[in-house]
């Protein structure tokens, strides 16, 4: 397994989002004031200044928004597969909320498994889990 | 008739840098004492008048070493802005307030960096855990900056319809300007449109090409009142207006959350801007707009006001940005063709400009916009004779 760049699992205010992913689920923070969504997580409601807030499901489907194609150089875990794609997604329920991540050909296929030439912006995606190191991204694959 | 309490009432007297390379010998104290030392000699300001001093949050030189070195005298305001590129015309402004509020009357602002230092090359270094805003993005692979600007640039050239050409005029007006500028990294080396198609990509849609340098190197300005700069050697460069942003719902470089990620801070500090400005985007003879990346430069015509949303790509065609054209941009090859040094050498390019001794000097030119890094907290002024 190439030395990925991990994201802190305990600790930090989006920690429970990558404890959601460790389930199989995508999840966003929310207010419990007044509702509204917001991403990334951060301690307070920009609508309501409420700080009582938490992490609940999306649909996990979405859009393209846009996407890049990196080559080296890059760290050598990322050269190893460049290029690659990163995608973001913008859901489908609330297209303000964007998720950065990768196309990926399979649910466990790499993130330089599929030709950069066919992706496309506005192409329907749904959100698949991979285990890296001792976390778990969520990726993307075309629905 | 616009004006404000900053209107016009200081100046950039000096200006100073050192040669640009890389893997130069000095250490960036060094490099930051030779630019400054530069500056003062350039106005005849003596080291111990100097009360004032401004630079980067990212500036790794310390106020007390350099004034140590230089031999400033009594210091009574210092202050760093944070945010990289975003930085340089808020150090200068900021000076300018400090000079109009009576807490220094000669400030020196300077930039030192080398590519080997602990801020150059910051995403190579970062640890394996990535928290906060950047773990939205880097355990992804979007590992750099210009990664996370080709994010941008792909989404704006879909909505928009601008091309590699766009970005390829950008390319090669700076680099035209180096050609013509003997202190310029690039001064030797032309660039072709072929060159531009056929370079290496770094972050598709980003080639090589629209990506800036990479320098060691210090630049530096001394900035006074309005009264005192009469009395000088040079022309004095007015700090004819100045603007600062962070737009509501921000988050610098990898701002992809809010309603709006292609209005970048460039369109909040322009209204800032020109809100305390006498002069209108017609009136502006040349500009020095922040270019880490090639697309940085057709989002701020836009967001400065030269042409509306969307016509940034088409507005550079013609040779619009190059010298000659409609308006001249990065006269000395800035970051993409001369040094980039967080985007330093605009605000002492602008400062030629208005005294007319630019190697690419627009004739009359009697004022220039100079910006700093779009798609971070920005900042921006308008100089003039
Ligand atoms: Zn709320």
């Amino acid at each position: 397994m190439p030395e990925f760049l991990l994201p802190l699992l305990e600790g930090d205010e989006a920690s429970p989002f990558w404890q959601g992913c460790a389930r199989g689920e995508l999840l966003v923070q929310a207010c419990e004031a007044c509702g509204r969504r917001r991403m990334p997580p951060r301690p307070m409601c920009p609508y309501c200044r409420s700080t009582r807030r938490r992490f609940e499901p999306t649909s996990g489907r979405g859009t393209i928004w846009s996407f890049v194609v990196p080559h080296p150089p890059l760290l050598p875990a990322y050269s190893e597969l460049a290029p690659y794609n990163v995608i973001v997604v913008a859901l489908d329920e609330d297209p303000t909320i964007r998720f950065v991540g990768n196309l990926v050909a399979a649910p466990d296929a790499d993130i330089n498994s599929v030709d950069p030439a066919t992706i496309e912006i506005g192409a329907p995606v749904e959100v698949v889990f991979q285990p890296v190191g001792d976390a778990t991204f969520p990726r993307w694959v075309l629905r | 008739m616009v004006s404000g309490p900053l209107t016009d009432r200081t100046a950039i007297v000096g200006i100073g840098q050192t040669k640009f390379g890389k893997g130069v010998p000095e250490s960036e104290l060094e490099l930051a004492c030779m630019a400054i030392s530069a500056a003062l000699d350039d106005c005849g300001i003596a080291p111990s008048e100097v009360d004032g001093l401004a630079s980067y949050t990212m500036e790794q030189n310390r106020e007390v070493d350099v004034a140590r070195s230089v031999g400033l005298g009594d210091i009574t305001w210092f202050s760093q802005i944070g945010f990289g590129g975003g930085a340089g015309c808020g150090v200068v402004g900021q000076a300018a307030m400090a000079i109009v509020t009576g807490q220094a009357e000669i400030v020196v602002a300077w930039r030192a960096r080398k590519r080997a230092a602990a801020t150059s090359r910051p995403w190579a270094q970062i640890e394996r855990r990535v928290g906060e805003q950047f773990q939205w993005s880097r355990p992804f692979g979007l590992l750099r900056p210009v990664d996370e600007i080709a994010m941008l640039t792909r989404r704006y050239m879909h909505e928009y319809g601008a091309t590699r050409d766009h970005l390829a005029n950008v390319a090669i007006a700076a680099r035209k300007h180096a050609n013509r500028n003997p202190a310029a990294t690039m001064y030797e080396k032309p660039l072709t449109r072929d060159d531009y198609m056929n370079a290496r990509w770094i972050s598709e849609p980003l080639c090589l090409f629209d990506n800036c340098l990479e320098t060691d190197g210090a630049l530096a300005v001394v900035i006074t009142s309005a009264a005192r700069a009469r009395d000088l050697p040079h022309p004095p460069a007015y700090v004819h207006a100045f603007a600062q942003s962070i737009p509501t719902q921000h988050q610098t470089m990898t701002n992809y959350f809010n309603d709006d990620p292609l209005r970048g801070p460039a369109w909040v500090c322009a209204d800032k801007l020109w809100a305390t400005s006498e002069l209108r985007p017609d009136d502006i003879a040349v500009a020095q707009l922040y270019d880490a990346f090639s697309p940085l430069i057709i989002l701020s015509l836009e967001g400065y006001g030269f042409c509306k949303r969307g016509e940034g790509g088409p507005f550079t065609d013609d040779g619009a940005i190059e010298l000659g054209g409609r308006l001249p941009v990065n006269t000395s090859g800035a970051g993409m063709s001369e040094a980039y040094v967080h985007g330093f050498n605009l605000i002492t390019e602008g400062v030629r400009q208005v005294r007319g001794t630019s190697t690419a000097q627009v004739e009359g030119a009697g004022n220039c916009l100079v910006t700093s890094g779009e798609g971070v907290p920005t900042s921006a002024l308008i100089l003039r004779k």
